[in-house]
């Protein structure tokens, strides 16, 4: 018999009870969180428990919610278990100005890059990464381009003109 | 059957029994068993007629590029059909598609090994400028990082303005002044970029 979301939540709940929260299913996906300090913790759960099996992390990456304060990075993995064919969301969220996340490359090791390309982009700081820099962006780069504050246009330009673009001007 | 198609760039009726046609000689003086001209006028004259293209193609423009070396355009009327991917032997780099900042470092580098003299062709809206992707990681016109001759515009740019944009280059080559490349003009256009 197939695993359904509901066994997952209920092994989870009964390691975990209060810690993780907010279980949801959009498009039928079991999708919760968990403490930022939980994070590895719950990866090991997953992994480890006979009945789980989450043993292929599938994609790793971070979303800015700027208006959530307190909360602003949440670093989501995407696991799957390839026994039963179930595939489950789990987020944890961070304050932009400390964020630290423990990394999950000890665990999965296809979490290497993909938390490098996190770190590239939103500027998560994976505790315990074997080598965290920039893996797509130049070297050079001093921000996070993915964060809202950032624009995304390039700040070089000086030839476009913005009304023209429907941005700003006198066209509204 | 043959169709009755002429592809020469030279307007003038093609000898069947030939096959060739031959560029027109360059201003002189002629007389019996003797032709004297300008030395700029046969070294660009051999120059022109025979630029070997470096082709650095990234995406779509590169297509383009393929169909306009391919036999339908060929690009070898122009003497152009030896396309090298080898730098140091190349005249002309021939920049198609859009040139991550990433890239940018490699493309200098592709350039700087390249012997002169040389030449740059940006084809396309995004070698030129950037194109659509006004974004933080791509380069907004390889002009940033090399000096350009020719821009061809287009999004990608039909083979003919690839044509256009070869021929425009044809006419910067067979005009060059043979110290162009050793003036205080051209080295100071080097030293904006940091060449040398």
């Amino acid at each position: 018999m197939s695993l359904t979301n509901e066994q997952i939540q209920t092994r989870l709940t009964e390691k975990f009870g209060e810690q993780v929260s907010a279980f949801s299913a959009p498009y039928g996906m079991l999708t919760f969180e968990a403490p930022k300090e939980l994070n590895l913790k719950v990866l090991q759960f997953l992994y480890d428990d006979e009945t789980l099996r989450f043993q292929f992390l599938t994609d790793l990456q971070a979303v800015h919610y700027p208006d959530n304060k307190g909360k602003e990075l949440a670093v989501v993995y995407h696991l799957h278990n390839l026994v039963d064919n179930v595939r489950i969301r789990f987020k944890v969220f961070t304050d932009i100005n400390t964020p630290d996340i423990f990394t999950a490359t000890q665990l999965y090791s296809s979490a290497n890059w993909m938390e490098r390309e996190t770190y590239d982009f939103f500027g998560v700081n994976f505790l315990g990464h074997p080598n965290l820099k920039r893996i797509l962006n130049v070297d050079e780069m001093d921000y996070f381009p993915m964060r809202k504050e950032f624009p995304l246009e390039d700040q070089t330009r000086v030839d476009k003109d913005d009304e023209m673009f429907g941005r700003g001007g006198s066209v509204n | 059957m043959s169709r009755p198609v002429q592809f020469n760039i030279t307007p003038k009726p093609v000898d069947y029994n030939g096959h060739i046609s031959v560029v027109d000689a360059p201003e002189g003086h002629m007389g019996e068993g003797f032709f004297a001209t300008k030395l700029s006028e046969v070294v660009g004259l051999a120059r022109k007629n025979s630029i070997w293209p470096l082709p650095f193609a990234t995406s779509c423009c590169g297509i383009e590029f393929m169909a306009t070396a391919a036999a339908h355009y060929d690009l070898g009327r122009f003497g152009s059909e030896r396309m090298a991917f080898t730098p140091r032997q190349c005249d002309l780099i021939m920049v198609m598609g859009t040139i991550s900042k990433k890239m940018g470092p490699v493309l200098k580098q592709v350039y700087l090994q390249m012997a002169e003299p040389r030449w740059v062709m940006a084809v396309g809206a995004c070698a030129s400028s950037g194109g659509i992707f006004d974004t933080y990681s791509v380069l907004q016109g390889i002009d940033q990082v090399i000096p350009v001759d020719v821009y061809v515009p287009g999004c990608p740019p039909r083979p003919e303005a690839i044509l256009d944009g070869l021929m425009k280059v044809q006419e910067l080559v067979g005009q060059e002044s043979l110290r162009r490349r050793n003036s205080d003009h051209y080295q100071k256009l080097l030293d904006s970029y940091g060449i040398q």
